[in-house]
């Protein structure tokens, strides 16, 4: 129903030339979109409703459809943009906080297209990946801050430093928070299943661990947020590490609601909530209002699990990133994650979406070279998390300083997300986003798994090659090594809080 | 042999496996000609049943004692020799139905435009059925079982 001064987003085309009225456009719009006329047998499509999801031009067989950008322009105007009117017109309606999914979308600066990598020339070899060993297995947790050795009863020496509990990756890259509840439960199960079959992990979220997941529980990170949902020993121990959440990105300073309509049989049995309710995590943990709270946590979850599972802390990066995240390993994480303002969500309010927090690429340089000046950065791992779109933007991410990237949004959109940003609707037309029975089943976990581990290795070989270039044959060789960046239109400010030096700058 | 299946628990009902069914089954074999001048000639065998939020395409089981073929008067209905697969040999059908009232699956329809059965035929010729390559979401499988 179009409401008063607000106009569609998209406009949906319709080649009748090619349209051979199928239907299949009518029967995959969740949001009504296509509609057929039996009494004139024609379909029509009404755009009001469209969220350029693309559903119903994917499916089309003859490619009839086109979703284009309503074309209906206002006059120039630098400060008032289209979306600044549109804004407005939306609240003047509703009176609401405007909702939005997925990340910032804003044309803040991207520093991963700012940054380049190295190669060697000449003066080192590169490597060929296809012919020479390349290592990309890498492991999170506490290392030790030396290695003692001790004599042998009977000859010999042994290793008498104990090393704390660590993940092992097969590539530094994991997927990250995506609850059940905020995805469906097909999409969750894709994802733990992909991550075992990659060598990696993926993360509950704050939607418990449903019980179809448990056989991948190995390959599970558990979350511990505000809400506790669905947490109890029995989840804290099932896990390969646990998740403290603090922040996110997507919305630093807020917490979580997922609406009681959602909260079904399944839903409310592993968020152990009852059923129908609202699931709302505060935005503080109540009970961790300082460093000190916080190691409480981190010992209570280390004890609960006899000091067999990495915990890891995850945070929003905030303008006082580097000075939280060595708290937080003072507290005893044995890695720290941090969520750059590009990182998705399900659902914030889009004024926090898109004015809080501050980029990734800025906090990881912070955070490693706090940690690095304190002498704790082989305390915990760094695991960064926050829009990383590409191979490359995780190669530079190892090259700051991170141990291993967190990817969600690149998680979904090879499941098929076309980044519509309307999760928070719950009518996900790619049967992600939703719980909607009809919508769910559009996710073949079987078909979204080969899709995931397709895209793992495919950035697999692409970091090999990357690595390889410049000479390099281990990605532990890479971590913190800043030397292989270089920035390129970046001011002097922004090269010194990256630590990087501008393009043109020799060693 | 391999057979189509369903796995109704990914189908989207969005029917594009009647779609490009009819497709093939058609004498252009492109899909806007098929639809807008050959609608009454093509002859798919594809169907999606559906109730509510569960729906499924249905075709031809190929069954190992095919009933259709015992009841079959003129013997078009047979199996062929070297896929196995049950095919109905249009020149020799009468159009008597005998297939139809016998079929389990209700998978044998009659023909649009030729009083004759149609029925699926596994694409012959086909790597892949059709209406398996076709599926979205991999809803139609065809494997050995």
């Amino acid at each position: 129903m179009r409401k008063w001064l607000t106009q569609p987003d998209f406009i949906v085309e319709r080649d009748v030339a090619r349209c051979i009225g199928c239907r299949v456009c009518v029967r995959q719009c969740a949001n009504a979109v296509h509609s057929y006329d039996d009494e004139d047998g024609t379909i029509l499509s009404e755009s009001d409703a469209c969220v350029g999801c693309h559903r119903c031009a994917t499916l089309c067989p003859t490619g009839a459809i086109a979703v284009k950008r309503a074309p209906l322009e206002f006059r120039d105007n630098a400060n008032w943009t289209a979306r600044a009117i549109r804004n407005v017109y939306k609240q003047a309606e509703g009176g609401g906080v405007l909702l939005a999914a997925m990340g910032n979308d804003q044309p803040f600066p991207i520093y991963w297209d700012r940054m380049l990598l190295n190669a060697a020339q000449v003066t080192n070899p590169s490597i060929d990946p296809l012919r020479e060993p390349m290592e990309l297995t890498t492991h999170l947790g506490r290392t030790p801050d030396r290695v003692e050795i001790e004599p042998r009863p009977g000859g010999g020496v042994r290793l008498k430093t104990r090393l704390g509990p660590q993940l092992k990756l097969d590539i530094p890259v994991m997927f990250s928070a995506m609850s059940y509840g905020s995805i469906s439960l097909n999409a969750s199960i894709a994802l733990a299943r992909a991550a075992r079959a990659a060598g990696t992990y993926a993360n509950t979220g704050e939607g418990g661990l449903h019980r179809s997941i448990h056989p991948y529980a190995d390959n599970m990170i558990v979350q511990v947020a505000s809400g506790r949902f669905g947490v109890d020993a029995d989840y804290l121990n099932r896990g390969a590490a646990v998740e403290i959440k603090i922040g996110q990105g997507a919305k630093p300073g807020i917490g979580g609601h997922l609406p009681g309509e959602k909260v079904d049989a399944e839903v409310s049995l592993t968020r152990m909530i009852p059923e129908g309710t609202d699931a709302l995590s505060p935005a503080p943990h109540h009970d961790i209002y300082s460093i000190e709270d916080l190691k409480q946590l981190v010992f209570a979850i280390k004890e609960s699990t006899r000091y067999e599972k990495p915990v890891f802390v995850k945070i929003a990066a905030v303008h006082n990133v580097a000075a939280i995240a060595s708290g937080c390993v003072h507290a005893g994480a044995d890695g720290v994650v941090i969520d750059g303002f590009r990182g998705g969500t399900g659902a914030a309010p889009q004024a926090i979406r898109d004015h809080v927090g501050i980029p990734i690429e800025l906090a990881l340089a912070a955070v490693d070279t706090r940690l690095r000046e304190e002498g704790i950065r082989n305390h915990a791992s760094i695991i960064v998390a926050g829009g990383f779109r590409s191979s490359a933007d995780i190669v530079k991410a190892v090259a700051i300083g991170a141990d291993a990237v967190y990817v969600a949004t690149a998680a979904l959109v090879a499941m098929g997300c076309h980044l519509c940003q309307k999760c928070h609707t719950g009518r996900c037309n790619w049967g992600i986003a939703t719980q909607d029975p009809v919508l769910t089943k559009r996710l073949n976990p079987d078909v979204a798994i080969r899709r995931l581990t397709n895209l793992l290795r495919g950035w697999s070989h692409e970091i090999k090659e990357m690595l390889g270039g410049m000479g390099i044959n281990a990605i532990e060789s890479l971590r913190g090594n800043r030397e292989h960046l270089r920035g390129l239109g970046l001011t002097s400010g922004e090269l010194q809080a990256l630590g990087i030096k501008h393009a043109g700058v020799g060693a | 042999m391999k057979r189509i299946f369903a796995r109704e628990e990914y189908c989207l009902g969005c029917r594009l496996c009647e779609i490009h069914c009819l497709v093939k089954h058609s004498k252009s074999k492109r899909i806007i000609k098929a639809f807008r001048r050959e609608q009454d000639t093509a002859a798919p065998a594809c169907r999606v049943e559906e109730s509510g939020r569960v729906s499924f395409a249905l075709q031809c089981r190929h069954c190992e004692d095919a009933r259709c073929i015992e009841a079959c008067i003129t013997g078009a209905m047979h199996r062929d020799p070297t896929t196995g697969a049950v095919i109905c040999d249009t020149e020799r059908c009468v159009g008597c139905w005998s297939c139809i009232m016998v079929c389990p699956a209700g998978a044998v329809e009659r023909g649009r435009s030729r009083q004759v059965a149609s029925k699926c035929d596994l694409c012959m010729g086909e790597d892949t059925p059709v209406c398996v390559m076709h599926c979205p979401n991999e809803a139609l499988v065809y494997e050995e079982r």
